[in-house]
């Protein structure tokens, strides 16, 4: 890629470095960074808990941890993996990659960016900062009302629960509305919105979802806040409430919250596959409108969660048919993938394992889906480990398999090194076989008639057998994890070495240095398609030269700020004082200090010179 | 928790089980299998789900054969050149959006067949129950035969049981595989399952909504008779019912025949047990507490604590020497701690309510 003028001009200063610098920073690429580290220190944990779990359900009637202490372990490994795990993975890429697959200088509100960062670093030490007090949220992901009310969930647990994602829906709103507006309005010259990269797309949809599905789980949480502190009876049907509303607002955030969870991944493995088939991926077209379509019925499907709940028959045949509705994209995905493998000149590399390992374990994911489309038939399937196994082909199969792919895709684009392909094919053995033998035999479980979040069963039930093969396989699986770190830290000791485009990748990311320099781009790059770096490569005769690093004098880069970092500590002080209801009478002024925080962190950020 | 030649040895016996997806024949093993129905209404959703695997497979191998196809076939080596650059094939995207849907009205039909047939309560001759659920426990009420019990519902075979279901607390979900699948049961609303038991036995079925600290320890066991012997069971626990007797305890063949079971009674009333439970023969009989489980003709029950442990002398010790150890959580409290001799006063007397 030629440089121009830059090439002359005075060196840019040295990059920040410090730790100060990573809390003021604006820059997409390391607020990248810092969500997919938390994220994956969040996702070891919630693993973890997944581990001790296991254990536990070893045996029958065991005793390794309580009832309360398991019902916390699923509580936090649900929460965790969903809120703290996969969505920030997830975000790790929006704010890495979107700015530099449309051809940005940054995203479009770069503090705001920082701010939902910050919110969330916060929410997530906030929720975990339950287990110091012995208090950890013990009423499932889901928090079913009325369990969820102080009758019977008395004490700190469903507070810390409840406020959390709170926070944590902050950021994620704040983070839909800036990467929305970042894909609308930054976009290159020539990147029309049928040439955007399909993670971009991806991307792209899941940010109108989270947009359209957060407010509906804030508004069940103000509710169920409103019940536990301030008398109201939104789900106590003694106080004229009904707890069937919360299962209904819950799920119409938490449907769509399962393409929020899926839709990044789907988009990394169309990044992937074609990179590593050589040939553009099947079907554009098709895959941008089915991603959409997935999406718009991801709102009408929201009841198949509650089949069990005596909607009567209208509600649940329309349900049943509008879920077996949403297969038929979803199936126009996974055959335009095939269709992309097929006659390629397949280059097996670890992020092409991962990819066709997601789309392997998706189908069987699928399948189990339509399995349980069915009302009737999910009434034996509803709660019990058969659903454990479907979601988990879902969204470790998928969503994770998907997010490994792109970990090993873009990490040298990253930090400039090349993961070990032998460590990384050993990491996807490993984590494919201990994935199937973990998850597998719950199909069996629960068709046999194990139902979930038990924290033990008794032995005449036979559960023993298939509960200690899948113990083995989770701890395969967690060791899988640690061939990854060591691939990480092995990688992270040595020079940076790696070129600009190791894959022969077909986007803008690949035509420039690894890492990018802070600015991304020097000059605007051509788009002409989907694949702007191939155009580039073929007019080159196949070859492309090693980009040059090159002087960022003269660019215009937001200024580093620390307010994003302040008002999120009052946004923490202002939800987090609620815990105090029932502790202290003058709690209120916790939220005032939270407030006067926070605003005093908005002016100073509102009155700040961008650059 | 070691991997021993045993548990291999295991392991390659049981591989076969693999099959279960396919045969149901393979899940005799398992006394909450969803495989095996037993009843009408378990039977109606049973082929229904035989159907969605037979598609499922079906679509499973035609698509992960493919993908095998297309990942062996077209490995390709870097200094290749590049494949021909294909962008899409309309009449493959028709077809490919077609044939599923086919397959997914193939599956919609019968299931809409199904949730019409499913979701009301029965009618004509039934055997009528309330079912109740509490933390951590059911209650069963049969409507008209003046019959409140616990964790244990009877029936008669051959005849369709209406189930109108509720809960005092919390939601939980009521679940006999084998016999009906599963519902809801919401406070304020009642919710209705029905079945037809086919065999006799005892068949076991548990909660499927987490409810709570012990949610893992809340099963119930559904022993279906012959018509004689439910005619019989019904007999004895009308015995002193206090639905039946409106309070008053007209004839009781209950009572303490010895002097520990005397004591146990007198500790039963005086101590406090009559606050939350309801019992025969004892002065409060017709007051429906509702609170704790109605303990009327307990030794005649197969288990106690929601199916947890079997119905045994020593069990019955351990429990009420301290129900907090045996299940952590458990909303009954001791009004205070009991000696062993009294303990042992208490086994006698509820054990001696057949």
């Amino acid at each position: 890629m030629a440089t121009s003028v830059l090439d002359h001009a005075p060196a840019a200063p040295a990059e920040q470095t410090g730790i100060w610098s990573w809390i003021t920073t604006v820059d997409h690429k390391r607020i990248g960074i810092l969500y997919g580290t938390t994220a994956f220190i969040f996702f070891l944990l919630g693993g973890i808990e997944a581990l001790i779990m296991r254990l536990q359900l070893m045996k029958p009637d065991n005793t390794l941890v309580s009832a309360e202490a398991f019902n916390s372990l699923f509580t936090m490994h649900g929460t965790t993996m969903i809120f703290l795990g996969v969505m920030p993975l997830s975000a790790m890429f929006f704010n890495y990659f979107i700015p530099l697959h449309i051809g940005a200088r940054d995203v479009a509100f770069p503090r705001l960016n920082a701010f939902s960062y910050w919110v969330f670093l916060l929410g997530g030490l906030f929720i975990n900062f339950s287990f110091l007090l012995n208090a950890a949220p013990n009423a499932g992901w889901f928090g079913y009302a009325n369990l969820t009310e102080n009758t019977y969930s008395p004490g700190l647990n469903t507070d810390f629960w409840v406020l959390g994602l709170q926070i944590l829906g902050i950021a994620s709103m704040a983070a839909a509305i800036n990467f929305f507006v970042t894909i609308v309005n930054l976009r290159a010259p020539g990147m029309k919105m049928l040439r955007m990269p399909m993670f971009v797309w991806m991307s792209f949809i899941t940010q109108i979802l989270l947009l359209l599905a957060f407010p509906v789980i804030t508004v069940a949480l103000v509710f169920l806040m409103m019940d536990r502190h301030f008398g109201s009876h939104f789900f106590l049907p003694e106080g004229g409430g009904d707890p069937v509303l919360w299962q209904h607002l819950f799920w119409i955030f938490g449907h769509p919250e399962v393409y929020i969870l899926i839709l990044p991944a789907f988009g990394i493995v169309s990044e992937v596959l074609p990179v590593f088939s050589r040939k553009p991926l099947f079907g554009y077209t098709a895959m941008v409108f089915s991603g959409a379509f997935i999406a718009f019925l991801g709102f009408g499907v929201w009841s198949h969660h509650m089949f069990a709940t005596g909607m009567g028959p209208f509600a649940d045949s329309f349900f049943a048919i509008s879920t077996m509705l949403i297969a038929v994209p979803t199936g126009v995905k996974i055959f335009n993938w095939i269709g992309t493998l097929w006659g390629g000149s397949l280059q097996f590399k670890t992020p092409l394992y991962f990819a066709v390992g997601m789309v392997a374990m998706f189908i069987i994911g699928g399948l189990s889906g339509v399995m349980h489309a069915s009302p009737p038939a999910d009434l034996q399937q509803t709660d019990t480990y058969f659903v454990v196994a479907h979601f988990h082909y879902v969204l470790f199969g998928g969503a994770i398999f998907g997010l490994t792919a792109g970990a090993y895709y873009w990490f040298p684009k990253m930090f400039g090194r090349m993961l070990s392909e032998g460590l990384g094919k050993l990491h996807f053995w490993l984590m494919f076989i201990g994935f199937n033998v973990t998850f597998f035999p719950m199909h069996f479980l629960g068709l046999n008639g194990m139902p979930r979040r038990v924290y033990t069963y008794p032995a005449g039930l036979n559960f023993e057998f298939w509960n200690q093969v899948q113990t083995w396989g989770s701890l395969l699986l967690g060791f899988s994890f640690l061939i990854f770190l060591v691939n990480l830290f092995k990688t992270l000791r040595k020079p940076m070495d790696a070129p600009a485009d190791p894959w022969r990748g077909a986007t803008l990311e690949w035509l420039i240095p690894s890492p990018p320099q802070e600015f991304n781009f020097a000059e605007v790059p051509p788009v002409n398609s989907s694949t702007p770096a191939w155009d580039l490569r073929r007019a080159n005769g196949g070859q492309l030269a090693e980009p040059r690093r090159v002087s960022g004098a003269g660019i215009h880069l937001p200024r580093p700020s620390i307010w994003p970092a302040v008002t999120a500590l009052g946004v923490l002080g202002v939800i987090g004082s609620i815990l105090f209801t029932h502790a202290f009478s003058h709690w209120y002024f916790i939220t005032l200090s939270g407030v006067a925080i926070l605003f005093y962190g908005v002016y100073r950020w509102a009155f700040e010179p961008p650059f | 928790m070691e991997l021993s030649t045993g548990s291999l040895q295991r392991l390659a016996r049981r591989a076969p089980a693999l099959c279960l997806l396919l045969l149901a024949g393979c899940a005799h093993n398992y006394p909450q299998t969803t495989l095996q129905p037993r009843g009408d209404f378990a039977r109606l959703v049973d082929s229904l789900f035989r159907t969605t695997v037979w598609w499922a497979i079906v679509v499973f191998v035609l698509v992960e054969g493919a993908l095998l196809i297309a990942i062996f076939k077209f490995r390709g080596r870097p200094d290749d050149p590049e494949p021909k650059q294909v962008h899409g094939n309309t009449v493959l995207e028709v077809v490919w959006t077609i044939v599923p849907a086919f397959i997914l009205v193939m599956i919609a039909v019968p299931t809409i067949k199904t949730i019409f047939k499913t979701s009301d309560y029965a009618t004509g001759d039934v055997v009528q129950v309330e079912v109740l659920g509490h933390q951590w426990w059911w209650e069963f009420r049969y409507t008209g035969l003046g019959v409140v019990t616990a964790n244990e519902l009877h029936v008669p075979v051959g005849k369709t049981v209406n189930l109108r279901m509720t809960t005092v607390d919390v939601v939980h979900s009521f679940w006999v595989p084998q016999f009906a699948a599963k519902r809801d049961v919401f406070p304020g609303r009642h919710n209705p399952l029905w079945f037809k038991a086919d065999v006799t036995g005892s068949f076991s079925g548990q909660c499927a909504e987490f409810c709570g600290a012990q949610h893992g320890r809340m099963g119930f066991r559904v022993i279906s008779e012959t018509p004689e012997e439910f005619d019989a069971w019904v007999a004895r626990e009308r015995v002193g019912s206090p639905l039946v007797n409106r309070g008053v305890v007209a004839r009781d063949t209950t009572q303490p025949v010895d002097s520990l079971e005397r004591a146990g009674q007198a500790l039963f009333n005086a101590g406090g047990c009559i606050g939350c439970h309801s019992m025969v023969g004892t002065a409060l009989a017709g007051v429906m507490s509702g609170k704790g489980p109605n303990l009327t003709h307990l030794g005649s029950r197969t288990t106690i604590v929601a199916g947890m442990l079997e119905n045994t002398p020593e069990n019955l010790r351990k429990w009420l020497s301290n129900p907090d150890s045996v299940k952590k959580g458990t909303l009954m409290v001791l009004p205070r701690k009991l000696t062993d001799p009294e303990v042992a006063t208490l086994v006698a007397y509820l054990r001696s309510h057949q």
